[in-house]
């Protein structure tokens, strides 16, 4: 029981980071009517803001270390500890939560440009079209970050005050050996409240209200008037601010590299597909149940019975629900199915 | 004459709304019956009935091919369908766009000739004697011989429309569905497209459904009209008597909303 | 089969297989670059017969690919060091995993059918990493072994303790000998693929990627064409992973991984997609790029750049640098995406744009040339 309760937690900040990627994805998809194949890259975009801001925050001046006497020995302290002593030194340690406030213009730049300068070029182009140019678009990004930052992945760790783990079954009345990461707590949290930011916007704003139209019907918005492409352009921000700040809140967890993108592009649409594509709520429970089956799969006890079963789980389903339930757990009818 | 098609109380409903309310009609065989209707009558709705692309909530649609007890086509693919002998002709007219007009006539013979699948990996497409004449035999039908080696993605619609027939016809059909065949077209098309399937009705034997809500084309092809609005059949009979009826011209007058 | 496509194929064989003599005059004369031409081009030419013929987009012949190699590997081990068996028995059995695969993910089409590829290379590739172990050597790889069995002979090692190497029938296959091998396999895949092409099977798949609707309402039920043609690509796929153990006795999971699903899908785009040539093109194109570029360091790009001005210099050698050496692959994204924005018909569209022009061109002055003899 104990063991099943751990797995499902484990599940549920991978499920977290899934039901962002597919939310973004999803929204991209069901408005624009776009397969973004660079969706991957946008979440590893936002990685790397965090890393940026760990490199800007964490610049650094060569000074003497004076607790070496025997030799003239250097260390490097950052300029901000310099500067501002204890106040910088927590600045750099909270450099991921900052991060999210600075990666949001650069993710809205980013859908901006992303959108204007290429996307909007493939509407009317076919969707094998559209995957192949945003493929190409994923390849020059992630090569781009490896040039400058390198092959290897980056730790940016999370403050140290949620460094621990919290003791999620002393709470809950089990047994006290339950413990569970802070961290990742926090961003199962941090997703939870992001998911339900991006519902009560589309529900509770006119704005959301003239989008899930155009999701639902996209040329009879356009028919009462109202100019929808300008409208997906936001669109389109948004979604990759919620990428971004997945792939920010992410870097505690798996250290980026520059390949991180191409290993949550294909989840994501594996995502996506299961909830049925186009549904925003299917990409959110697709993303946990995904998310919670995979930590499963990989019990030792599972494992034991099933070898393998981990490596496989998320296709497996996927497979499975494409071949039994085409438009995935909640897909509407007629979204893709020429 | 027999029915090739009886359509029995079919009720579709569509998410609360009705489109189709017990609709009760029978199609005889050799004839040219059109549907009419304005729009938003359930026309499309009643079509995709027909052959099975939809299925009633209630009610029975029978097929009379070439077997004297009728069957019904609920669920069936369209290429199984097809092969019952039930071709369609679409309100946009589908053809193999990237092929050639030749290419396009070539499909449907051979398919008529060697059943669903044939790995015919050796021998070339343009060594195959009599499908080749078989497929100019149909384009010479309906003259587009002379345009044979033209990308049929770059014909205007009207011979669009003719290639569709011809491919149609190379299957030797015994009912045609025509889905509004003269929508969106100039007038001196819309002509050209009534006489070919006008010629083609003295050549060959073929049952027509048209669905159309251009009055000249029905009244020129039809020899049997059923007046369709709200999902019922509100009337039916030759197309002469169907012109001065008032219920038709209120149906028409009232869907307008004049 | 018209007396055109006779002579493109011999055309074709007779520049492929004469390469040794000048591909030197090009910097590729190097037999493991000329080896990778010709795998790489069987590789896309096959995968062209799904993508280009029928339109359907798999991004999971990585997968195939893999089976090739390791079935070809086993063969090795097991059987003997010939490569006629080793390239056999891979075709075969890439084959009959393309059905499986095949049966199932054609039962979507679009993007569908590319999540399904996608989801079924994924899910081989993880398990050669993991269960497969036994089979795969995962992440060291499958090599040759000093205590292989090898029942038709060839078992052990060789004189001087080396590992033996694959042979044809006695023939080494090292160097130009594996490259003629490989080319003369090529050729046979290109005639087979412009023989699908004129054919009717090939008309018919044609007519799937043009319009499927019309196809069914043709009375045609497309899958068994569709499986075909996924199977024929999949063969082509375990084919040109065979020849690449024959080349290099050595299989990893890495080549089953969806990035190199990605590449052949990048080849046949740059080459010309539904093309005969095209995909070809394109895999000689990337590979022949791939092999300059990767050369290239800012010791030599400063030696290039050396004639310019030494403030420009010192910003433009860094900024080239993106673009070569390790970074090649950010040239080959950007090449990619200008030709996928640009061209969609890649570089066999290219071709026929610019023939066009010189045509008109040559026209235009012969009549400039008429008018100007009247005068």
């Amino acid at each position: 029981m104990e063991a099943v309760f751990l797995q499902l937690l484990n599940g549920l900040d991978k499920g977290g980071a899934y039901a962002l990627i597919a939310l973004g994805l999803t929204l991209i998809f069901g408005t624009l009517g776009v397969v973004n194949f660079a969706h991957g890259a946008t979440f590893m975009i936002g990685s790397f803001c965090a890393v940026t801001l760990q490199k800007l925050l964490t610049m650094s001046q060569k000074v003497r270390d004076e607790s070496v006497t025997f030799f003239e020995a250097y260390k490097e302290v950052p300029y901000l500890e310099i500067w501002f002593g204890d106040t910088g030194r927590a600045l750099i340690d909270w450099t991921v939560p900052l991060a999210l406030l600075f990666s949001i213009p650069i993710m809205l730049a980013f859908g901006y440009i992303m959108e204007r300068g290429l996307i909007q070029r493939f509407y009317k182009r076919t969707h094998a079209e559209q995957i192949l140019v945003t493929f190409g678009l994923a390849i020059v990004l992630q090569e781009l970050v490896k040039a400058y930052f390198g092959a290897n992945p980056i730790p940016t760790p999370a403050p140290d005050i949620v460094s621990g783990s919290a003791h999620v079954g002393a709470w809950l009345g089990m047994s006290d050996a339950i413990v569970y990461p802070w961290w990742r707590l926090i961003y199962f949290l941090f997703a939870a409240i992001l998911i339900g930011g991006v519902f009560a916007f589309l529900n509770m704003t006119t704005f959301g209200m003239v989008v899930r139209a155009g999701m639902a019907d996209r040329e009879t918005v356009g028919l009462i008037g109202i100019d929808i492409d300008k409208k997906f352009t936001i669109v389109f921000g948004i979604a990759a601010v919620v990428t971004g700040l997945a792939g920010v809140m992410y870097t505690p967890v798996l250290p980026p590299d520059y390949h991180i993108g191409m290993e949550f592009l294909v989840l994501s649409f594996v995502v996506v597909v299961v909830g049925g594509m186009g549904s925003l709520r299917g990409a959110v429970a697709a993303g946990f149940l995904l998310g919670i089956l995979q930590s499963f799969a990989s019990m030792t006890e599972v494992k034991s019975i099933l070898p393998g079963i981990d490596q496989i789980i998320i296709y497996l389903v996927a497979v499975v629900i494409l071949l039994v339930r085409p438009r995935g757990l909640m897909g509407r009818e007629g979204v893709m199915e020429d | 004459m027999s029915a090739i098609l009886t359509v029995e109380g079919v009720n579709k409903n569509f998410s609360g709304l009705k489109a189709l309310d017990d609709v009760n009609l029978s199609v005889e065989k050799g004839s040219v019956h059109a549907i009419i209707g304005p729009n938003g009558a359930g026309k499309s709705t009643f079509l995709n009935c027909l052959v099975g692309r939809l299925i009633p909530d209630t009610g029975t649609v029978l097929y009379y091919g070439k077997k004297p007890e009728g069957e019904t086509l609920f669920g069936l693919p369209p290429h199984a369908i097809n092969q019952k002998g039930i071709s369609r002709v679409f309100q946009t007219p589908e053809v193999f766009e990237d092929l050639s007009i030749f290419e396009n006539a070539m499909i449907p013979v051979m398919a008529h000739h060697d059943g669903s699948y044939k790995f015919n990996s050796w021998g070339g497409v343009v060594s195959r004697g009599e499908i080749v004449d078989n497929a100019e035999q149909i384009l010479e039908d309906v003259g587009l011989i002379e345009k044979r080696n033209v990308h049929s993605g770059s014909l205007s619609r009207g011979d669009k429309r003719r290639l569709e027939l011809a491919m149609c016809l190379a299957q030797d059909p015994e009912l045609l569905l025509l889905d509004e065949p003269t929508a969106g077209m100039a007038r001196a098309d819309t002509n050209n497209t009534i006489d070919l399937l006008k010629k083609i009705g003295e050549e060959r034997n073929i049952t027509k459904v048209i669905i159309e809500h251009d009055m000249h084309v029905v009244f020129s092809l039809a020899t049997r009209v059923s007046v369709l609005a709200r999902g019922h059949v509100i009337a039916e009979g030759a197309p002469e008597e169907m012109k001065g009826d008032p219920r038709v011209q209120e149906a028409y007058l009232g869907g307008a909303h004049l | 089969m018209q007396m055109k496509d006779n002579i493109l194929v011999a055309i074709f064989a007779a520049v492929i297989l004469t390469m040794p003599i000048w591909a030197g005059a090009v910097g590729a004369g190097y037999p493991d670059l000329l080896q990778k031409f010709a795998i790489f081009g069987l590789f896309a030419i096959g995968f062209n017969i799904l993508f280009g013929f029928t339109g359907y987009l798999s991004f999971g012949h990585a997968a195939f690919l893999g089976v090739g190699s390791y079935t070809a590997m086993w063969s090795f081990k097991l059987l003997s060091m010939n490569a006629l068996p080793a390239v056999i028995l891979a075709t075969l059995l890439s084959g009959i995993f393309a059905a499986a695969i095949g049966f199932v993910a054609l039962r979507r089409s679009g993007i569908y059918f590319s999540i399904l590829t996608l989801a079924f290379a994924q899910m081989c590739y993880n398990l050669a990493y993991s269960v497969l172990t036994p089979v795969t050597m995962g992440e060291t790889g499958l090599t040759l072994a000093a205590d292989d069995p090898r029942i038709f002979g060839g078992a052990g090692v060789e004189a001087g303790g080396a590992l033996p190497s694959p042979d044809f029938f006695g023939l080494s296959l090292s160097g130009y000998n594996g490259f003629y091998f490989a080319a003369i396999i090529l050729v046979i895949g290109f005639y087979i693929s412009v023989r699908l092409y004129r054919s009717s099977f090939g008309l018919m798949l044609l007519a799937v990627k043009s319009n499927q609707n019309r196809m069914n309402y043709t009375g045609l039920n497309t899958k068994p064409y569709l499986l075909s043609a996924f199977v024929i690509s999949g063969m082509y796929a375990g084919l040109a992973g065979a020849l690449m153990v024959v080349i290099d006795p050595l299989a990893g999971a890495e080549r089953m991984q969806w990035t190199a699903s990605g590449e052949v899908v990048l080849m046949t785009i740059l080459g010309g997609v539904g093309t005969l040539l095209g995909p070809f093109i394109g895999a000689v194109t990337i590979k022949y790029f791939e092999n300059i570029f990767s050369a290239f360091n800012d010791a030599v790009l400063n030696q290039i750049f050396d004639f310019l001005p030494d403030f420009i210099q010192v910003i433009w050698v860094p900024f080239a640098s993106l673009f070569v050496g390790k970074g090649w692959h950010l040239t080959l994204g950007v090449l990619f995406m200008l030709v996928v924005i640009f061209l969609p018909g890649g570089a066999m569209e290219g071709f026929r744009l610019l023939k066009e022009k010189l045509f008109k061109k040559n026209e235009d002055a012969a009549e400039t040339a008429k008018a100007g003899g009247t005068e």
